[in-house]
Order: C-alpha cells, then structure tokens, then sequence
C-alpha cells in the first residue's frame, strides 16, 4: 500500500510492524517526531504488548535497552548527534555483550559549534563501537532496513544501527509502500535470545575479563560482522522476495559497469549524485556511483570489485575526521589496497551545508579532468576561513571563532552601536 | 510484616542466637533452605563488610519472591570479586553492565517483564557508594521519578574502594582517602561536602527508603523483606565498613557498624512517600571517638596530637542526626522541611564555615 | 518536474503547506516529495519548505534552487529574505497580499517575468473568512492550483482533510475553494485585459 508519509513516520511504524516490546526514548533533533509517533502508537494501545520508558537521557536509553534486551525483550531506541556521544560507554557494552537491540541514528553534525543539522558525524564516530551501521538511501530504504536490522541483529546476537540523515529523510514527506503486519510478523520471527536473564535458569552476564580472555572474546564481535558480511546480502534477498523490492544489501551500483570515474557515498546524497550522474552521462562522460549501504561491517571484497577496473574514484563524505581528511576515504582505500586508482576526498555538507546539483557538476566535471587535489571542502568559503586565521594570527585574545564568523556573515549583531 | 522484637539475653555482646527463636522468627541466613545467592568462594577482603550485607539482603529478598528475581549490578567491589573470570559466585540471574547505569538496567529489566507479562519476577538495582551517589546519581534520580518497580541497594563503604580508596560524594569528613590525604591545615576530606543518597531518595516521595548496617542484620532483612512487599521505586541504603578502605580491624566489621548507629553518625531509619516513618533508636549512646578511633582513616584525628576540634565537629554532626531524626529516647524526629528544621541548618552551616 | 518553494515565517503553518501538496498530488497518482529548511522550533524566524512533484521517483535532496513556483505566505518577508532567489523566467509567484505587485514595490522586478503568472491573492482574510483565523496556507494552496494548473482543488481539498481534523479541515477547504475561485477570476480578468 503506498503512503504519503513523513520519513519519521514511516520509521515509527516499521518499527512498530517488528514488535518491539522495550521502546526507550530521549529526545534529540531530529529524531523526535520518531519517539512522539512510538510514543502515540504504545500509549494508544496500538502498539502492545510494549512498554515506552521515558528515560533521563541517552545513556539511561541504552542503558534500559541493555537491560530490557538481556531480558529476552526485543528492545528499540533512536538517537543523533551529541546523544549518541552521550550514549557511547553503554554502545560498546552493548556490543561487548552481544545484545540485538536496534536503533536509529538520524545522522545530525556534533559539536562545538553546535549544529542540528544533518551530516555523518555522528555515526561515524561509532563506527568502531561493534555495532552494525547501515545508511539508508531513501525513506523507503530507511523503513525497509528497520525490519531487516531486527532480523539481523537477532541471528547474529549483534546490536545494529539504521542510520538516515537527519531533516533530509527525517522530516522529508515522500512515497513510501509500507508493508503489512502479516508480511513483517512472516519475515521477522519472536526474539530469541541467546542469553537470558531467567530466574529459571539463572546465569551471570558481563563477568569481567582479563588478558588471558579479552581477545577472545573481542574477536568474537568482529567474527559476527564478518558473518554478517554474507548475511546483509541474504536477508536482502529473503526482502525482495517477501516485499517484491530491492533495499540493504552491502553496496549499490548506478552506471558503475563501464564507469572511468566513481563516486562513492553514503545516505540520501546519493539521489542527488545520481541525479548529477545523469546529466553527465548525457554530456559523455563515463561516470557512475557507488552507494555504500553496509558501512559496518565494511564490505571490502565488495568495493574493490566495484571500483577496481575505474580510473579514479571519488569519494563524497558528510563527514572529517580533523587530523587527516576522510573517514570512507580511508576504509575505500584500504579495499584498493595494491590497486592504484586516483583517489579524492571531497568533504561535502557538513553541518547540513545543502549539496547542491550544480556544485555536484562542477566538482565531477573537474574530478574527471583529474583536477581535483586529494582532498576537497566542497563550497568552502576560504575568504571568511583565512580572516579568521588572520585575526588568529594577529591577536592572542581572539575571540571565539564561531561568533567571529558568524559575526562576519551579519549572522550576529555587527558590532557595538 | 513487622519485625520480630527480639530481647537480648547474652552479656557481652549483642550476638542472639537463633536457637533462642521461634522458626519464624529466625534470619532467612540461619535457614538451610536459603538460597546462597551470592555463594562462597567470592574474592572479598576478610571482614567484607559489603559481601556479608549483599549476602543477607540478597537471600531476603529471593525468600520474599519466592526465587523470582533478577539482579543488575554496578561496577564496583561487589562485582569484582563476585565473578573473576571465569567463574561467578552469582546463583541468581544477574547483570553487570556499566558504572553509572544499573538503575536504567533495572528499569529495563523491570520493563522487558512488564512487557512479557512477567511482573511476578521483581528486579534488584545494586552497587556501591560511588555508583549509586556519585556517577549513578541521574539514572538513580529518573528511575526513583519515574516509579519503576525496582529495589534498589546502596553498599555504602564511603569511598571508591575497588580503584584503591578514593573520596566518592558519600566519604565523610575527615576520613582519609587516596584523594583526600591526612596532610594539610585541613587533613582528610574537608567539611561542607557530600550527599545523603536515602535524603535525596525521600525528595522524591518513591514508595519506600529505609537505611540499615551489618550490625542489625535481622532489621536489613526485615527491611528487605517490607520492600519487596511495595510496587515502585525503592531504596534501601546499607552502612557497609572496609576493613581495607577504613584501616579497621576485620573482625571489626560488625562492631563498627554498630558504633556508627550507636553514636548517631549514621542514622537508621524508614520512611515511605516522602515522610519519615520510624527510626531505630540508639539503644546505648556512644561519644563519636569510640567510632572514629578504631579506623585508621581517621589515626591523623588522633596522632601525633588529638585534633579535638575535628572530633568535636565531627560530634555536632551526630548530634544533629540525633536530633533530625530523633534517635535519643521518647524524642520525635525534627520535621526535616519545616522552621524547627532551620536552626539546626543554620548550625550545620556554621559547622561547616 | 515541478518544483514549488514557500516562503512564510514559523507558526504560519508553511511546512504544513508543503506536506499538504505533496499530499495532493500523491493524491492524484504522481510522486512528491515535500521538506522544510528550518531547525529549531521558534516562532517567527523565517522558514523555508520545498514540494517537488513528477511523475517517477523523485531522487535529488537539494533544496529547491530553480522554483517553478513560488508561494510567499508572508509579505513582510520580500524585502527581508531573498525569497525569489532562481525563479525560473516563465515560473510563478504566488503572494499572500491585498495589494498588487506595484503596491508591494516589487512592480520594476517582475517586468522580467510572465505577467499572467503572478499574483497576489489576500489569502488571510479568506482564511479569517472561512476559518476565524489568519493562517493562509490551505487557502494558499486553492490559489496555487488555480494558477499552476498542476493540481486539481479537489486533490488539494483532499489533502487538506486528510491533514486537519473534521471541523477545522472544513473550514480551510472553504477557504481554499474561495481562493481558487478568486484567483481564477483575476487570472480571467488578466487574459481578458491582454487580449484587447
């Protein structure tokens, strides 16, 4: 059945289709319309059996998710941003322990500055926490990976995260084909766990663990994302053959095949960029797209046999990691090991900075002629960057750098009357 | 269930066998069918003062549900030398997860049984001073406001003993620890800090707080007991000496237990939705020294002069708790919110100047 | 495809505006993807919202740069806010106003555009009218059929009732009747005054 529905909606009630019984929320932009619409459909008595907990803060949702899931209980909560920073010991011991709890992540830049605005940021900076990370392209996708996340975390015992971007696909209102409870209840079987906490037979869970162990039992996380390696693919395919669609998988070609350039990306840039590709196909240039849906576990056979026969690769990512440049980059070019292919880095939206089609044209149109510098802040304004390292330069008691720029922009009041 | 009153016939000391009782009126720990719930074999120090509380509160409360419950505990001594890998002395189901989150664990375990239609198996929050009042402190707090069912134990030995004896917000003034030294104008941490977790848990009017010791091991049971009793947040608050922390005597850990009740630094008592509603009097008076001297956290207050001013601070503090909560005699307790209350505020404020 | 941009200021209703559209012509069979530019809750801050409509799966994210249409719902924005930024050279304008373009001094700078494609509409009095309140957006949106052609009133009624609850929906699919019937009598009157 196509619906008109808000990308929080949808989530909202895809997530309720899988029958969670443990719903923990704090709000944060831009995830709150997802909480307020679990919130409605438990307090209506739609969603049951199900208890919503209204927890303290982001830490006290993971923290009741842990408890909720050692507890046999199918358990979801939604973050962003600083609140998934806040949540951080809590992810780790989640995925130390093993527990399948789902949770969406609606991609938000991290401060300071202080930002509400999407890019990957936030995600990214977990990703190497043990959780899955999945990026969904579309509202659709973002729904449809709700439902595979449950039956993925649970086989593997494994915690995943479904990450959208937020405002982008959040608060977008587009068509989607929602599945019915008959479908997901046929797709999506009862939790059940692998360790739980029964008073029946009882068992101790998070024992300490010392040099003779530790590696161990931290491999054992990484063995569960190399399997889920082969089965993000499987359970796409159990998708399309339940719901008649293509979503998830580990990666997604578009005008790939013969492509001398790729662009690889992750989220809803990619409509844009295809978008971008289109034209440029139009135009001759022999350029495609690689969509990165699996970023955790990263698929690296996947990658290289995608990228490996182009001439160069571009790699557009909404997020930087300060210090060196990109994050996907460096993952891409651990697939390209041995291969030499030229590579760029492009920065692009962070903070929410609109990636616009027309900056996309110039960009791949000056990729394509290789002249590009390794890494690239696309639609960077150097003039306000260099004033302010001017005034850096020029006094100790400078200022705060966001108010000057801001100040600069007229965002602020100028200046004493 | 009212606890039994018990008349002590023994001289000496205060130990009243369990053959003088009535079956009912024996410990749950004297029976055979006991649960053990926390076994032997555990690596606490000699003279644990926490071990041999978690052990009888634990058993209470299996006995109170009949077997049906399951524990969450904070990092801390008790979950160290509980389960050092790969073995656990735990015979209950029983979770750690992180420092500062067994209360939100709690209420997720509380929550998955609600949701299953489980609410017959009850749910046990424990941890240590520095989990529970300190780095616990909010999740403890959004449990206690939102009513979860859960019971949740303090084991307060008042510091950070398991990372080697540092001041938590629960150490008492005075008291030597790694980060509050016995050097200085003002040896040991300094006066006019801290926090009363059982204080905090009666603002927020949840269902039942009680506070109890190692000493009085009948009335911690008895309190487990009542507590399991009650649906919703409750909090149970129980006075636990290190030998290791404090530099006391192992065999001391009972006696000093009761010597803080006695001399009115640690106040026992219950009180349900906000408001106090019995304490356990101090039976025979004792002056703070008799405390203070027995623990080598406080040998500065002793050696190599008496600091006599410290130790008379030390008493106006036991003697505010005598008359806030009315531990002396036929006194009733000072309505703890009330005008009568403030003199006593502004003397505590005067102290701490 | 058709890409729409409204212009309006928090608490006007503007994002409604752009989900009640996409509604509409999903409504009509077509695809539509409607979202806003805004962040923090607050009222009377500016705020942006974009509808695009096609007849297949709409892919791009970015904001709309190259409007077809442009609804301003709140006049105190036009010589604020850059709100005609990329008009496209035959797209429209649709203002929230009792006066004309000339009296809103925006007569020099529409000279470039086509004449019979903007108007200005007094939306918030036929909301006050027909509702007995000033919000002009569903009103807005019978103007905008009107004008564009694009969208029947009756997909836009049905998008307004779909959105609003049984009393209120009512209400705003009046109001949005009474814009689209005086929207298509200027828009005669135009025609007939060019015809001459």
């Amino acid at each position: 059945m196509p619906r008109q529905l808000e990308g929080s909606r949808a989530v909202a009630e895809a997530v309720a289709l899988c029958r969670p019984e443990v719903i923990c929320a704090y709000p944060i932009s831009p995830q709150t319309h997802i909480v307020e619409n679990l919130s409605q459909l438990v307090k209506s008595g739609e969603l049951a059996p199900c208890e919503y907990v209204n927890v303290e803060s982001e830490f006290a949702a993971m923290s009741v998710a842990i408890g909720a899931s050692a507890t046999g209980a199918r358990a979801y909560t939604a973050t962003a941003s600083q609140g998934l920073l806040y949540m951080t010991e809590a992810l780790y011991n989640a995925s130390g322990l093993g527990l399948p709890i789902v949770m969406t992540v609606a991609n938000r830049a991290i401060g300071a500055p202080i930002n509400i605005w999407n890019d990957h940021s936030d995600s990214m900076s977990q990703r190497d926490s043990g959780w899955i990370q999945l990026y969904a392209e579309t509202n659709q996708e973002a729904l449809d990976l709700h439902i595979q996340a449950f039956r993925l975390a649970e086989q593997l015992s494994t915690p995943v995260m479904v990450c959208m971007d937020g405002f982008i696909l959040t608060h977008a209102v587009e068509r989607v084909e929602m599945p019915t409870q008959e479908q997901v209840d046929a797709f999506l079987p009862p939790f059940e766990p692998r360790q739980l906490l029964d008073p029946d037979e009882p068992i101790s869970i998070g024992a300490m663990v010392g040099p003779e162990a530790f590696m161990e039992v931290k491999y054992l996380a990484h063995a569960k994302q190399m399997h889920a390696l082969e089965l993000i693919p499987a359970i796409a395919a159990d998708f399309n053959d339940a719901f008649a669609r293509e979503s998830g998988g580990l990666i997604r070609c578009y005008q790939a095949e013969d492509a001398d350039t790729i662009v690889v990306a992750l989220g809803s840039v990619l409509g844009t960029i295809k978008d971008t590709v289109d034209e440029l196909r139009e135009q001759g240039l022999k350029i495609g797209v690689v969509g990165i849906t699996s970023f955790r576990p990263f698929p690296l056979e996947q990658v290289r046999a995608a990228l490996g026969a182009a001439k160069r690769v571009v790699v557009l990512e909404k997020a930087l990691a300060v210090g060196i440049g990109g994050i996907v980059s460096m993952n891409v070019r651990m697939a390209l090991s041995g291969i030499h292919v030229h590579g760029y880095t492009v920065i692009a939206g962070l903070g929410g900075r609109p990636i616009t089609k027309a900056s996309l044209l110039g960009l791949f149109t000056e990729a394509a002629a290789d002249r590009l510098q390794p890494l690239t802040f696309l639609d960077m304004d150097w003039d306000v960057v260099n004033r302010e390292l001017e005034r850096m330069g020029s006094s100790r008691a400078s200022g705060p750098h966001a108010e000057n720029i801001l100040r600069e922009l007229g965002t602020v009041a100028a200046g004493p009357v | 269930m009212k606890a039994p009153a018990i008349r002590f016939y023994q001289t000496g000391s205060f130990a009243v066998g369990n053959r003088l009782l009535d079956p009912e009126q024996r410990s749950v720990q004297s029976g055979e069918e006991r649960t053990n719930s926390i076994t032997c074999g555990h690596r606490a120090c000699q003279g644990c003062g926490e071990a041999l509380g978690a052990r009888y509160a634990l058993d209470a409360a299996m006995r109170a549900t009949g077997g049906q419950m399951i524990a969450a505990n904070a990092t801390g001594c008790l979950e160290v030398f509980s389960t050092p890998y790969p073995e656990t002395s735990w015979r209950i189901p029983w979770i750690h997860s992180l420092f500062g989150n067994a209360p939100s664990v709690s209420t997720g375990i509380a929550a998955a049984l609600r949701a299953k239609g489980r609410e017959d198996v009850r749910v046990v929050g424990q941890g240590g001073d520095g989990g529970t009042v300190d780095i616990g402190m909010a999740c403890l707090s959004g449990m206690f406001e939102r009513n979860d069912d859960v019971l949740y134990i303090c084991y307060d030995n008042e510091a950070y003993m398991n990372t080697g004896v540092q001041r938590s917000g629960s150490t008492p003034p005075a008291a030597r620890t790694a980060t509050t030294q016995a050097v200085g104008p003002e040896p040991g941490n300094v006066f006019g800090q801290g926090k009363s977790a059982p204080l905090i848990a009666m603002a927020h009017e949840i269902p039942y707080v009680a506070t109890a010791t190692v000493a009085e091991l009948r009335d911690l049971e008895a309190k487990v007991q009542t507590a399991m009793e009650i649906r919703g947040a409750r909090y149970l608050h129980v006075f636990v000496p290190c030998p290791l922390g404090w530099g006391s005597a192992s065999k001391d850990t009972i006696r000093i237990a009761r010597l803080a009740k006695e001399s009115g630094i640690f106040p026992v008592f219950e009180a349900r939705d906000g408001v106090l509603t019995g304490v356990s009097k101090i039976r025979r008076q004792v002056p703070v020294e008799d405390y203070l001297r027995p623990q080598k956290r406080f040998a500065h207050l002793f050696k190599p002069e008496p600091r006599t001013d410290v130790i008379a601070r030390i008493q106006a503090g036991a003697d505010r708790n005598i008359r806030r909560f009315g531990l002396l005699g036929d006194a009733s307790p000072a309505p703890i919110l009330s005008a009568a209350a403030t003199a006593d505020t502004a003397a505590a404020r005067e102290a701490r100047a | 495809m058709f890409e729409v941009r409204i212009h309006g200021r928090g608490g006007q209703g503007v994002v409604t505006a752009a989900e009640m559209l996409s509604l509409a012509a999903f409504d009509e069979g077509r695809y539509a993807q409607a979202f806003p530019s805004f962040g923090s809750e607050r009222m009377g801050a500016p705020v942006v919202a974009f509808c695009r409509i096609d007849d297949h799966e709409i892919r791009t994210r970015e904001p709309v740069m190259e409007p077809d249409f442009l609804i301003v719902q709140d006049p105190t924005l036009l010589h604020q806010v850059d709100v005609f930024g990329g008009l496209k050279p035959d797209g429209y304008i649709l203002i929230n106003s009792a006066k004309s373009f000339d009296d809103l001094g925006l007569g020099e700078f529409v000279q470039d555009f086509r004449h019979d494609r903007l108007l200005t509409v007094p939306a918030s009095d036929i909301a006050r009218e027909y509702t007995g309140r000033a919000v002009a957006n569903a009103a807005l949106l019978g103007g905008f059929a009107a004008l564009a052609g694009l969208i029947s009133l009756d997909a836009v009624a049905h998008a307004i009732r779909e959105r609003f609850e049984c009393a209120v929906a009512e209400g705003n699919v009046a109001a949005a009747q009474a814009a689209h019937a005086w929207v298509t009598d200027e828009l005669w009157e135009l025609s007939g005054a060019t015809s001459a």
